[in-house]
């Protein structure tokens, strides 16, 4: 018998020796190998993006080209793990590594806790938002026509967009994956009191009219969506809304009666004010549009910084990091959930409605699934739960692939975003500018407290 | 310290219930949890519930405040001059219904500030709707200050007034359990579950943890139900105290009674290695 064998104390240093073992990571799971490793698939990916393209006949092609001509795969290689060897060896200072370490232990004073330190910033950050907005608004009269409508079509829209996505993902820490449904609900609603439907409504309403019941519309439908389904646990609610938003794209595309089918919806006017004094009309140059969507965002952000620093706010915050917790302290975790997404959904309306009557036609094709996982993509990168982080990671994503356009073939153009989400999940998890909370978050999940990861449940599920 | 200084000078309470279970049999499987289990909470006084570790404690406080829910009993809260069921009710309606907890193994919200924990709990029943936070409205605004101010009071109640801008996470553990207990508190309860709040904590801040207990028993009027594991600590605060054994009652009455009741050494003795029995253990 080992006991009698050995002397006790022998043992025990076997027992801490193991347990040391146990505890050391190989070393291929550390985090510095890992994240060469994902640069190395994304070094393949951006040699696939840069090499030629496949043809229907044969679809190796594209990749027995861009992998074996000896020089494409091995530069983006070499280039990529240059990048990692940069970061990981290159010293950061010692001075720069204390200042993030106290960056993210302390937490801002409130402003009555600190008030020298509130004078000082105030007006600095109100200088800034003044100069960002006017930077902004001027902007429009500086670039091209065809920057003008790729700043309303794609970057404005989704911007709007990925602000009402950042409540339910980002705040709520709800995973849905079938947001554009509701966009499609807000722009078919906004077609059909516009008269733009095979089927009329009862009056024919201006644009402005019907959006705000595109909006109502689109938020009954996130409570009547989400009522049953948001006692659902985290992946099961990525499915369902899966599947919602297969359903409306199906309705789109087959109810030929009510949508126009996969001819979709053409000649829904253009909005326009006439209120005597006020005369305007929108019509096909880009910019009014800007400055209307702008201007909506800038509403929509005013009323949802309120929110997120309110009962509301924290309450969502609660849920995230503890729904138990949460429910043992009185908070209705269904209704807040339920909330979020209606209020999520509503937005998700607006932006269908401007849309809508922006481009004139819609078809189901401007609502394919794709566009859901878009703008789940905008809001992580940018950073989840950080209003100013979602609002320019969007900006710049969607704006990237039009970019990409007079630079490389435009079928790559895709890739190239995988490859700098791939980049930035693995440098920059929190996203371009992280919301403050969820940092702290991330910081907790990785010294294994907390629950970063929103889109599961607390550790332990039900058992307290 | 001495134990005479710990043990319990007054007993201030009436005799009608606030809270009463009846044949409470909660089943996982094949597992009995909990075995028609009788508890009676009188108003204004401190329970503890005692007993080795498995022997249903926390599922009991789980079933009392809608995490399980048992398959047979009852449990009702007489409240405001009304009789309510509390079985199959949600955990966040239990709560409404004044009935506040805190967890074994701590559950704050991490990343956010000692203030902003309390404050979550101190809103929960402000009738303020998104609708007029959007638009600042005045009884928003009045409802904000309102919280604000009465977690102020409530961090200030439990010692850490000077801690209100810490991240909950980096708190030390005996701080962790006070800010846990400002949160219960700041829902209003007329009940208060604590499981284990000694746990993990240091004898001066056992101590102080006694005095909070019964702060919060006599000056803010709360009933207390308690789990824990060091006799000490239960002998000087609590008024009564039940013992749980593999899921039954095996033994109720005063501290000095349980102690020397032969089915409550027994259950300690028999029990793992790592339980003392109770009145000499010491942690
Ligand atoms: N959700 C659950 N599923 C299965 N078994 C459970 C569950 N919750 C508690 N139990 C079991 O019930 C028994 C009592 O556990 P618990 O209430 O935590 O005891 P105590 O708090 O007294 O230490 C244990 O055997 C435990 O494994
Ligand atoms: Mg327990």
């Amino acid at each position: 018998m080992s006991t009698i064998t050995r002397p006790e104390a022998d043992e025990r240093d076997m027992v801490v020796m193991d347990l040391a073992k146990l505890r050391r990571v190989p070393w291929y799971r550390q985090p510095r190998w890992t994240r060469l490793f994902g640069m190395v698939l994304a070094a393949a990916l951006l040699a696939l993006a840069t090499g030629p393209n496949a043809s229907t006949d044969d679809i190796f092609f594209s990749v027995n080209e861009s992998m074996t001509d000896g020089v494409r795969l091995p530069v983006c290689i070499a280039l990529m793990v240059a990048f990692w060897a940069f970061f990981e060896f290159v010293p950061k200072a010692p001075v720069e590594r204390a200042k993030a370490t106290a960056r993210a232990n302390t937490v801002d004073m409130p402003a009555w806790q600190n008030t020298k330190k509130a004078f000082d910033k105030t007006p600095v950050k109100l200088g800034a938002l003044a100069v960002v907005v006017v930077v902004l608004a001027v902007l429009p009269l500086f670039i091209s026509t065809r920057w003008n409508q790729v700043l309303v079509g794609n970057v404005a829209v989704y911007v709007l967009l990925a602000i009402g996505l950042n409540v339910v993902v980002g705040w709520a820490g709800l995973l849905d994956l079938g947001f554009i449904a509701f966009f499609a609900i807000g722009a078919y609603s906004t077609a059909f009191w516009t008269g733009s439907l095979p089927t009329k409504p009862p009056v024919e309403l201006n644009p402005f009219l019907a959006m705000p019941i595109a909006v109502v519309t689109c938020l009954i439908a996130g409570v009547l969506l989400g009522a049953p389904t948001l006692r659902l646990r985290g992946d099961y609610l990525a499915i369902v809304t899966l599947g919602f938003h297969e359903i409306v794209y199906l309705i789109a595309n087959n109810a030929n009666g009510f949508s126009g089918g996969s001819g979709g919806a053409t000649n829904i006017p253009h909005p326009s004010v006439h209120l005597g004094f006020l005369d305007y009309e929108w019509e096909l140059d880009p910019k009014p549009y800007w400055w209307l969507i702008m201007g909506m965002a800038a509403v929509v952000v005013f009323l949802f910084i309120r929110l997120e620093h309110s009962r509301v706010g924290r309450a969502w915050t609660a849920i995230r990091e503890d729904e138990i917790a949460a429910a043992a302290n009185g908070v209705n975790t269904v209704k807040y959930k339920l909330m979020a997404f209606a209020i999520g959904a509503s937005t998700s309306g607006l932006a269908g409605g401007v849309y809508a009557s922006k481009t004139g036609f819609i078809s189901p094709e401007s609502f394919k699934l794709m566009f859901s996982v878009l703008v789940l993509a905008y809001v992580i990168f940018g950073g989840m739960g950080s209003i100013w982080g979602v609002m320019v990671g969007t900006a710049l994503l969607a704006w990237l692939p039009e970019y990409l356009k007079d630079w490389v073939d435009e079928n790559d153009r895709i890739t190239y975003l995988g490859a700098l989400l791939v980049i930035m999940m693995i440098y920059r998890p929190q996203g371009l500018i992280p919301s403050r909370r969820r940092k702290r978050e991330l910081t907790l999940a990785k010294e294994g407290i907390g629950d970063a990861d929103a889109m599961t449940e607390p550790a332990g599920g039900r058992i307290a | 310290m001495s134990t005479t200084s710990m043990t319990k000078e007054t007993t201030p309470q009436t005799t009608d219930a606030v809270v009463t279970a009846r044949g409470l049999t909660l089943r996982f499987g094949g597992l009995v949890c909990l075995n028609d289990v009788d508890l009676t909470l009188n108003r204004g006084e401190i329970l503890a519930v005692i007993g080795p570790n498995g022997a249903g404690k926390t599922s009991l406080f789980n079933s009392l405040t809608g995490v399980y829910v048992p398959q047979e009993g009852r449990i009702t809260l007489s409240a405001d001059g009304g009789e309510q069921n509390l079985l199959g009710r949600k955990p966040h309606v239990v709560n409404r219904l004044g009935v506040a907890r805190t967890f074994q193994n701590i559950r704050l919200f991490g990343a956010l500030t000692a203030l902003e924990n309390v404050k979550i709990a101190a809103e929960t029943r402000q009738k303020s709707g998104p609708v007029g936070i959007m638009l600042g409205m005045p009884w928003a605004r009045r409802n904000e200050r309102a919280s604000d101010r009465r977690s102020h009071e409530l961090l200030d109640f439990v010692g850490m007034a000077d801690k209100l801008n810490e991240l909950a996470a980096s708190l030390s553990y005996g701080d962790q359990r006070r800010l846990e207990i400002a949160r219960a508190l700041a829902t209003d309860p007329q009940v208060l579950l604590l499981d284990e709040p000694a746990a993990g904590t240091n004898p001066t801040e056992k101590l102080e943890l006694a005095e909070l207990i019964k702060h919060i028993n006599r000056e803010l009027g709360i009933s207390v139900l308690l789990i824990e594991h060091d006799m000490r600590l239960v002998m000087s605060v609590a008024d009564r105290v039940t013992v749980l054994n593999f899921g039954k009652v095996i033994a109720s009455g005063t501290p000095a009674e349980v102690q020397h009741n032969p089915a409550v050494v027994e259950a300690y003795l028999g029990a793992s290695d790592e339980e003392a029995v109770p009145g000499e253990e010491d942690k």
